[in-house]
């Protein structure tokens, strides 16, 4: 007999979800994170309030904090969204790294391509084509393997972040590439191309507030992400396909299909994402910089912090970056850059925590007995 | 004094039930049940789907508690709390869905939450392996101990199972339909094995709802009917028409046919023609195959399940390919083997496992009732869906079907079993079929749930839509069908006119009897 059994209690499938679990959960949960970091802070003599406080302040309070949470947040919108969007349909598609650094590999070779005589809207817009071409690509093969060997996406689209990221170090490091910068210092030290002018993505400024073109671009693809899957007829087989794959070969569908399609949006989103890097932010192929950030890793965090809904991945992308940008702030001598991380994690292992509560709920099987016995 | 319990204990029952009742909301599952198990019998519990078999060997092995009356076992009353009581006392269930782990060996999955052998709390694989064979020698359940399940035949799955409760040293066996799965060879070795069990003093509870294997198994039989035990009789005097007769609670010899069928001129809606295919195993299944069904008209497929009924109806759903064969619908060639094919050409179809395969369970009623006419207006208007239409439909046939339901927005797992068979009769329906099958449609279902869904397939044949329908159900068969096809090992072996038909006759082609003439 389990543990819990001998305790006398035992989770049970609800049968119907109120509403308001949908709120009280996920904040309830939230707080209860800060709670154990308070803790965990306490335990490394910080003062938990004042970290708090200051992560509050340096990520979304002080003056331009907001602009650089912006920046963060950008690329883990994209691989937010993209995690969020194939685990819907049941395609875990952990490969969203690699797809980043692809698409990150296609924007920026578009843009040295094109040269600094393209018109700015052209390069732009080569760039967001490459990069979701790029991504599309990388995801299409753990799709079409799945769909025609039933081989397990997990494992394939993981490995594949590896030959990405091996690959783009070898565009810079290993060979003398279209990307890499040979001339100047880059004779000694290997570093890429930086892309022309024309090519770096604008940014829009509001007063003090600067708001970068991707996190717009992110923005607006989320919206048409929670439409394509409340509203149309493909997010309706998204779901049947999800959900109960047999019913929707029942019904006709074909489940193969709808998974490699729905494969190569979600790689798409996540090379977006390596162009927006690109575009937005280093204006070079970086791939040391791409890989130390985990972009790709973070996004899962970020889908299942919204729960795969699009439009809380781009609030979820927004608090995690703010709490990133703080961390960059904070860090310091006396403030192990690894405590933020460490955050991060508490946040999400009491979300998925409380993921529980909402689908179960705990039952007093003592209690029950009696209640039988009584009867 | 213990010579005189002894001496009780000897002839007293091993098992006997006292007036048990359990109610559920809205159903009576059992109503004054009362038999006995003797020491060393074979004592089957006969019934149809929902005549309450299933509650009783519940209430048996401790996992309800009944509402009124008690269970006696060698004269001494128990009472079960859980589970774990029953199986201490001695009552063991051999389930129909087996409870095994494949990736286990037959060992591990026996020792599984069983009694410790031996001493101390490490588990020595070797003492449970040696005590499995002597088991498997003792009652002829011969399984090697150290195999993985998953390597293991379905019969021999079942062997593992029954050597789980020997193994906690049940004396009364439970079999809940156990021969349900089997090849007729491993049916013939269970009747060995549970012959075996009574000649060394255990006895054996045999649920089932099959006329013959109890009649050739059973020393006693004890009918259920809509939660009441009936009657008990020894087998030795019975026969099919007389075990029919008290199961079904009326006459069955001569059934009545609902009367109206096929008008003379009614067009042929379906004509399968030397249809063949594979099962999942990849061994021929369904062997050449060939009726037709006419507008109007009920045809039902009777069988023992496993008998080719499931790839017939795969194959004209389009979700099988087939090896051989031609399919007309409505005099129009099914030429190719993709779902969406048959759906178009008019072939509605119901499946068996309802929630499983004919329902997305998260979607919501509404969403499901459009689950094959979403591609097309008017419930598309590409690439979007239109809401207001799709609601408008599904408030119109919940009525229309009677489905009881908060709202059309509440997902259909949350239905009941009867309201999730209107919801799908209502889907197939509302897309104007040619042909309808439907495949075990009122299985599970409770009494009224059943009178429903009869009488909605009683009213796509008056509309002019060609019924096949699937079912073991031989009262269902006998009440619904103009005519029935008997399948046997993937052939057919015998259509008979609803007018003529008996249980008996259509029992004997169901065991592979070749006319109904041999049984008169």
């Amino acid at each position: 007999m389990s543990i819990a059994s001998r305790v006398g209690l035992r989770l049970e499938p609800r049968v119907e979800n109120p509403r308001w679990m949908n709120w009280v959960v996920p904040i309830g949960s939230f707080l209860t994170a800060l709670l154990v970091g308070a803790v965990l802070l306490l335990i490394t003599s910080q003062n938990p309030i004042s970290v708090y406080q200051r992560i509050l302040e340096r990520g979304f309070l002080d003056s331009g904090s907001l602009s650089g949470t912006f920046i963060s947040a950008t690329p883990l919108l994209f691989t937010g969204l993209c995690a969020a969007v194939a685990f819907r349909v049941g395609f875990f598609n952990i490969g969203g790294e690699g797809q980043f650094y692809v698409g990150a590999v296609f924007a920026s070779g578009i843009a040295l391509a094109l040269g600094a005589d393209a018109q700015s809207w052209i390069a732009v817009g080569a760039m967001v084509l490459a990069g979701a071409v790029g991504g599309a690509f990388w995801a299409f093969i753990p799709g079409i393997l799945r769909a025609r060997f039933r081989t397990n996406e997990i494992i394939t689209s993981l490995m594949l972040n590896y030959v990405a990221g091996i690959g783009a170090t070898y565009l810079i490091f290993e060979s003398d590439s279209f990307w890499r910068e040979l001339g100047g210092t880059g004779a000694v030290f290997p570093k890429g191309k930086i892309i022309p002018l024309t090519a770096q993505w604008p940014s829009f400024n509001l007063g003090s507030l600067v708001v970068p073109f991707g996190l717009v671009l992110g923005a607006l693809i989320a919206v048409w992400l929670h439409v394509l899957q409340k509203r149309t007829r493909f997010g309706y087989e998204m779901r049947v396909v999800g959900g109960a794959p047999s019913t929707a070969r029942y019904a006709g569908m074909r489940p193969s299909r709808v998974i490699v399609s729905v494969a190569m949006i979600s790689g798409a989103l996540a090379g977006l994402g390596g162009a927006a890097d690109v575009g937005n932010f280093r204006h070079v192929l970086d791939p040391k910089g791409l890989q130390q950030s985990g972009f790709g890793y973070a996004g899962i965090v970020v889908a299942a912090l919204a729960r795969l809904n699009p439009l809380a991945v781009v609030f979820v992308a927004i608090i995690l970056g703010g709490i990133t940008n703080a961390g960059y702030a904070l860090q310091g001598p006396d403030f192990p850059a690894g405590l933020v991380g460490t955050l991060q994690g508490l946040i999400l292992f009491c979300t998925l925590g409380g993921e529980v509560l909402v689908r179960y709920r705990i039952i007093n099987t003592r209690r029950q007995v009696r209640a039988v016995a009584a009867s | 004094m213990t010579t005189d319990v002894d001496s009780k204990a000897a002839i007293a029952p091993a098992v006997a039930a006292f007036g048990i009742s359990k109610r559920f909301p809205g159903v009576i599952a059992n109503d004054d049940v009362n038999f006995d198990v003797r020491v060393g019998e074979v004592h089957a519990l006969l019934g149809e789907n929902g005549a309450g078999k299933t509650t009783l060997s519940n209430v048996l092995t401790g996992l309800y508690r009944p509402d009124a009356g008690h269970l006696e076992m060698a004269g001494q009353r128990v009472s079960f709390d859980s589970p774990r009581a029953a199986i201490d006392a001695g009552i063991g269930m051999v389930h129909q869905h087996f409870r095994l782990i494949p990736t286990f060996t037959v060992a591990e999955n026996i020792a599984l939450g069983a009694p410790m052998v031996g001493e101390g709390r490490l588990m020595r694989m070797s003492n449970i392996e040696e005590r499995i064979a002597e088991l498997g020698e003792q009652f002829e359940l011969r399984v090697d101990p150290t195999a993985r399940i998953w390597q293991l035949s379905v019969g021999e799955q079942q062997r593992v199972e029954i050597l789980k409760v020997l193994y906690r040293n049940a004396t009364t066996l439970i079999m809940d339909e156990p021969t349900a799965v089997l090849t007729p060879l491993e049916a013939d070795a269970l009747t060995a094995t549970m012959r075996s069990l009574t000649r060394q003093g255990r006895s054996v509870i045999f649920i089932s709802h099959k006329l013959g294997e109890v009649l050739s198994v059973a020393d006693r039989i004890t009918v259920l009917r809509q939660g009441r035990s009936v009657a008990t009789m020894d087998a030795a005097g019975s026969t099919r028409e007389s075990l029919a007769n008290v199961m079904v609670g009326r006459e069955v010899e001569r059934v009545q046919r609902r009367g109206t069928g096929a008008l003379p001129g009614a067009p042929v809606v379906l004509d399968v023609h030397d249809l063949s295919s594979d099962g999942d195993r990849g061994l021929a299944a369904l062997r050449s195959v060939s009726f037709s069904v006419r507008g109007g008209e009920v045809v039902a497929v009777a069988g023992v399940a496993g008998n080719g009924q499931r790839e017939l109806v795969e194959v004209l759903a389009g979700l099988r390919p087939r090896t051989s064969g031609q399919i007309d619908v409505d005099g129009e060639v099914m030429d190719r083997a993709d779902a969406r094919h048959p759906i178009r050409m008019g072939v509605a179809y119901v499946p068996q496992d309802r929630l499983g395969t004919g329902l997305a369970p998260d979607l919501s009623i509404a969403e499901n009732l459009v689950l094959k006419r979403y591609r097309r207006p008017p419930v598309a208007r590409p690439p979007f869906l239109r809401s207001s239409v799709i609601n408008a439909e599904a408030d119109e046939l919940m009525e229309r079907f009677d489905v009881r339901a908060p709202s059309s927005q509440t997902p259909t797992r949350r239905l009941s079993g009867g309201n999730v068979q209107k919801v799908l009769l209502a889907r197939e329906m509302s897309g104007n079929p040619k042909v309808l099958v439907v495949s075990t449609p009122t299985q599970g279902l409770d009494i009224g749930a059943v009178a429903t869904v009869h009488q909605l397939l009683l009213d796509a044949a008056a509309s002019g839509v060609g019924v096949l329908l699937v079912s073991e159900d031989l009262d269902e068969v006998l009440a619904l069908a103009d005519r029935i096809i008997v399948m046997y090992e993937g052939g057919i072996t015998g259509v008979v006119d609803a007018q003529d038909a008996t249980v008996a006759s259509i029992g004997m082609l169901m065991g592979g009897g070749q006319s109904s003439e041999e049984v008169a």
